[in-house]
């Protein structure tokens, strides 16, 4: 028997996540482009866009706990729910990354960088966008197996990590004058690091959500289920 | 962490059921049911109708015995002997285990002499106003109806008259109470107040409710067995647990259908 009115109200919360997250993919990507292209404009655009983002959060969580309250939802049902609120909430953190990344690009306006320090940004930002993206496809088809492919990846994005770093490090020891602009450069670095942790999170809800286990997934440690029996 | 049912052991059992199939003269009713029941544990049974559960339910104190054609087979384990042994007094086993049944059905007598009928039958000694007193206010009744005890119980509303029907089966001092479906004829807030009451009772007592209300399942159980109808119309134990596990991880694909409200 099917539920068509709790189903379709689901399916919209679901839809409305997906959205989300393709704009979230397209300004992580965004995000570098300012910093290599020292554009302020579209650097501002993303700043306010997080606004919006923002508010879409809380729009999707206020719905989510709606359909709690109006369709006492249980298991799969409620397992799904639960993802979608602590997806959104992923979500807008990493956007909160994008723009701290905006942030820098404006504050590197008055002294640019050698462009050749941002260059490796564009794979790990690529990397990352990837991740999220799958993480997502994921969500919407219920794959934990496509989940669980996911964090592994994320030492790619670490191994870009160390290696820019480095380069940053290389670069303050041949120009020490440079020494803020790179450090600052550094936490841009590092919002693009922690926007795949987050997407890590992403993973383990879903398969939360699919198999009712909650286990953490960082690929450091091999913790043991939270949550099941 | 509430211990899960494969766990149940000697210490914490109040009744188990072991191989149990229940027969109405041709027509087997359910089939093979095995399942421990925890002692001062809260036990919903859940499923569509005609899955058996009341039936199974109904089995724990023999009150199947009073329908000719009911015939069980398999054992009831109380205490470790089998209720149904030839040697065990039904009317004993009802005193022990005792029931409450859908729509309250006080006897036509003062609240007092509803509280203190069981109790006199089976010859008690003590003071008796004492233990109306005690049996009412364990169903959180007392406050409510202290002034007007010789009141009929017909004169309560429907809410009260289910709780006076609990203080009439805690007044003979049971040791578990079997409910079949307590709450489906009372308003939302006479059913929270029952909810809240079996809380307290379990503290004394092991509780076994049958429902159809799954919310109340959820919110007013410890653990939950589903039970569902097989093609030979006949009732079986489909999934039992811990009611959190079975209300957010269900390890049966028909157990998640069900209290998802996409069964059948």
């Amino acid at each position: 028997m099917p539920r068509t009115l709790f189903d379709r109200d689901l399916q919209a919360l679901q839809n409305q996540i997906l959205q989300l997250g393709s704009e979230v993919e397209e300004n992580l990507i965004t995000a570098v482009t300012t910093l290599q292209q020292f554009d302020a404009r579209t650097a501002r655009m993303l700043i306010h866009a997080d606004e919006d983002i923002n508010a879409a959060r809380i729009k999707i969580g206020l719905d989510a706990l709606t359909l709690i309250a109006t369709q006492q939802p249980f298991a799969g049902d409620m397992r799904r729910i639960a993802a979608i609120i602590e997806i959104v909430g992923e979500l807008e953190r990493i956007h909160d990354y994008v723009k701290g990344i905006a942030k820098i690009s404006l504050m590197l306006q008055e002294t640019p960088i050698n462009p050749a320090l941002l260059r490796d940004f564009s794979p790990m930002a690529e990397k990352s966008r990837e991740m999220l993206h799958n993480s997502l496809t994921a969500f919407a088809e219920r794959d934990a197996a496509l989940a669980r492919q996911i964090p592994p990846e994320d030492d790619v994005v670490d191994e870009l990590y160390n290696q820019i770093y480095l380069q940053l490090l290389q670069a303050i020891m041949q120009k020490p004058e440079m020494v803020e602009q790179v450090n600052t450069l550094s936490w841009a670095l590092h919002n693009l690091e922690r926007a795949a942790d987050r997407v890590i999170n992403i993973c383990e809800w879903v398969v939360y959500m699919v198999e009712g286990v909650y286990r953490e997934m960082d690929s450091e440690l091999e913790a043991p289920p939270f949550v099941g029996r | 962490m509430m211990p899960n049912p494969n766990s149940f052991n000697n210490g914490n059992l109040a009744v188990e059921a072991r191989n149990m199939h229940v027969y109405y003269g041709n027509f087997r009713a359910v089939k093979d049911i095995s399942l421990k029941v925890k002692r001062n544990a809260i036990t919903a049974f859940i499923g569509p109708s005609g899955c058996g559960k009341s039936t199974v339910l109904r089995s724990f104190n023999r009150m199947n015995d009073l329908v000719t054609t009911a015939r069980v087979e398999g054992e009831i384990l109380y205490h470790g002997n089998n209720i149904y042994d030839n040697d065990v007094d039904p009317v004993e086993i009802r005193r022990r285990i005792g029931m409450v049944f859908q729509k309250p059905n006080p006897f036509p007598k003062s609240i007092y002499e509803n509280v203190a009928w069981g109790a006199r039958i089976n010859g008690y000694k003590g003071d008796m106003d004492e233990l109306v007193e005690s049996s009412l206010r364990q169903a959180a009744l007392w406050d409510e109806v202290k002034d007007k005890l010789n009141e009929s119980g017909y004169s309560l509303s429907g809410g009260q008259q289910q709780r006076l029907c609990i203080a009439r089966t805690v007044a003979v001092k049971p040791d578990i109470i079997l409910m079949d479906e307590p709450t489906s004829a009372l308003d939302p807030v006479a059913t929270l107040r029952i909810e809240e009451l079996i809380q307290d009772l379990k503290e004394k007592y092991t509780i076994i409710i049958v429902t159809h209300n799954m919310q109340q399942a959820a919110r007013a159980s410890d653990y939950t067995a589903f039970f569902n109808m097989d093609r030979d119309r006949a009732g079986y134990l489909v999934e039992y647990d811990r009611t959190p596990d079975i209300f957010t991880t269900p390890q049966n694909e028909l157990t998640e259908q069900y209290i998802t409200g996409r069964f059948g």
